[in-house]
């Protein structure tokens, strides 16, 4: 079984600051941004963002299987 | 965006019989596609829960968003915006978060289940703890917790149906057909009616969901930011933790979003989805792709702020967004939100029966008391379970409604505590089953103490957070006090995996 890395979860931890652990820091109504409060604004900001971190956290996980399965017979399928 | 006076100069009869026709024709629609959707294949039990583990990408994350955007999405996330304000940011939070965090889990667990031919969520306790108590208790917990979820659902569909329908039908009636029909695909074809009904669900939601979200707004402010300009003027603290509540303050939400993002996977039937994949890449991408959905909520919101202003005063927040649609819309418009909402309901529904029926019959029955049983008769079992759980939700859903909130928290907060034998399965090899089931039970104590003498928020965090806290703890502590176990994830497996 492939443990995912400290790389790829240190990156996972950014939405996990950006729109859990941050509330205090965010949760306003001022400055409107685009006529849309604060809040709201950074939450759905933090929603295409995301996936962006994710794409990150992937690409390191997904040379460390590629790497795993170079040294292994077979290896994993691709999807 | 066409600005248009409300429609009132049509009869409420001809309002409600285009509507519901609408409705009814798109629900049946949706049933006859999902019945066909398994007939081409031969439903054994590892097509009927798993399909087969064929899915790819698009349909696993069908599959996926059809379980997650459920009737409290559609009616209870702008019922909240209504009600609330500002707690309802809790929503968009968790549902990204619950993503994030699957990346870490979820391909593992799909790793896992793939050797040992795992169908269930409760396959995974007794695999990895090789204890038959342990996992027919899991199995049971799941079960548990499944029928207040199914029972909101089924509820809300009631409310959807009824005020949709300009009450041209009841809601016990309405609740009676739509059930009827989702035992019937369920029972058919299993889980590939649901990802296919879910095809039709999602482009449904998006549509109704884009167009009412921008166009209310703009139908009576002119706009977004004019709208939330004048719901500052009116309303300035709803917008800002805690909104208009006294208890739902930033601890409140810190809490809130950490439990049900880290406990999301953890509802059995969410669990068990993750195996209909072809390969664990599928859930490693699907994990990056599904926070986009999230984008549908602030949208739904949109309609609950707008409805403060337009339709003020209504006794229950989650009637907001139905009763604003329908005065600014005509019937046929009401129709097609209404067979949205309606199919918003069946779809969660189907799969929460589904996995509670696999989970009663495979893993509590079977292992409790007929060790003997063959796959094909676990399915016939199964198959029964899904008419005999569709009557009793259906009981509660006709004859008990008042605590349906406590029940959902508690649901919530319950099915969390899988997540200490779940995470130290995986990857804490000093983890024993004693540990697990004493954390276990532990958590589901304070749970259930601390929600049914109402003291969730307790000191203004979320209780289910403080049972999984202490959940982690009698399980680490248990655990390193019992003689250590082999990890059974380590074995080959019995039999070997088919395809």
């Amino acid at each position: 079984m492939h443990k995912p890395t400290i790389g790829a979860i240190l990156v996972g931890l950014i939405p996990f600051l950006a729109v859990c652990f941050s509330v205090p820091l965010w949760d306003r109504i001022y400055p409107l941004v685009l006529g849309v409060p604060f809040n709201l604004f950074w939450i759905v900001l933090w929603i295409l963002l995301t996936p962006l971190c994710m794409f990150f956290a992937y690409r390191i996980e997904r040379k460390k299987i590629d790497a795993a399965e170079g040294t292994e017979k077979g290896g994993v399928q691709h999807g | 965006m066409q600005r248009k006076a409300p429609r009132k100069e049509v009869s409420n009869m001809d309002s409600s019989t285009v509507a519901l026709s609408v409705i009814f024709v798109i629900v049946l629609i949706s049933s006859i596609v999902g019945m066909y959707a398994g007939s081409r294949y031969k439903m054994d039990l590892e097509q009927w829960t798993v399909a087969g583990r064929g899915f790819g990408l698009i349909f696993v994350w069908l599959l996926m968003a059809g379980e997650v955007y459920t009737t409290f999405a559609f009616l209870g996330a702008s019922g909240w915006a209504y009600s609330r304000g500002a707690p309802t940011m809790y929503i968009m939070a968790y549902l990204t978060l619950a993503y994030v965090f699957s990346f870490y889990f979820l391909p593992q667990i799909w790793e896992i289940g793939k050797k040992f031919s795992m169908q269930t969520q409760s396959d995974f306790f007794r695999q990895r703890y090789g204890s038959k108590n342990l996992a027919a208790f899991a199995a049971l917990v799941g079960v548990v917790f499944i029928i207040p979820y199914l029972q909101l659902q089924l509820t809300g569909l009631g409310i959807i149906v009824e005020v949709s329908g300009f009450g041209g039908i009841s809601r016990a009636t309405a609740i009676l057909i739509a059930f009827a029909l989702v035992a019937a695909f369920v029972f058919v074809s299993g889980i590939r009616a649901v990802a296919w009904i879910s095809v039709i669900k999602d482009f449904l939601m998006l549509f109704a969901v884009f167009f009412i979200g921008i166009g209310l707004p703009y139908m009576y402010f002119g706009g977004i930011g004019e709208m939330f300009t004048a719901l500052i003027n009116a309303k300035p603290a709803h917008l800002i933790l805690p909104g208009s509540t006294k208890t739902m303050g930033q601890s409140w939400y810190v809490s809130t979003v950490l439990l049900t993002s880290l406990g999301f996977y953890m509802w059995p039937h969410l669990f068990s989805a993750t195996f209909t994949a072809k390969n664990n890449n599928i859930i490693r991408r699907n994990a990056i792709i599904m926070p986009l959905y999230t984008i549908t909520m602030p949208l739904i919101f949109l309609v609950g702020f707008t409805a403060i202003m337009v339709v003020p005063g209504l006794s229950n927040g989650d009637l907001a967004l139905l009763t604003i649609v329908r005065k600014s819309y005509p019937a046929w418009f009401m129709g097609i939100i209404g067979a949205a909402g309606a199919l918003t309901a069946m779809v969660p529904a189907a799969i929460l029966i589904l996995a509670a029926a696999t989970l009663f019959a495979k893993n509590f029955y079977r292992e409790m008391f007929a060790p003997n049983m063959t796959d094909a008769q676990v399915e016939k079992l199964a198959r029964v379970m899904v008419i005999v759980i569709t009557l009793i939700a259906l009981y509660f859903a006709i004859y008990s409604s008042t605590t349906l909130v406590n029940l959902l928290l508690l649901g919530y907060a319950g099915v969390t505590q899988f997540l200490p034998g779940v995470l130290f399965g995986l990857y804490w090899s000093r983890v024993t089953k004693k540990g697990v089931f004493t954390g276990l039970v532990a958590g589901i104590a304070v749970v259930a103490y601390l929600v049914l003498t109402k003291q969730d928020p307790f000191f203004g965090i979320n209780a289910g957070f403080i049972a999984l806290c202490v959940n982690f703890a009698v399980t680490v502590i248990v655990s390193l006090s019992t003689q250590s176990e082999p990890n059974r994830f380590d074995e080959e497996p019995a039999v070997a995996a088919k395809k």
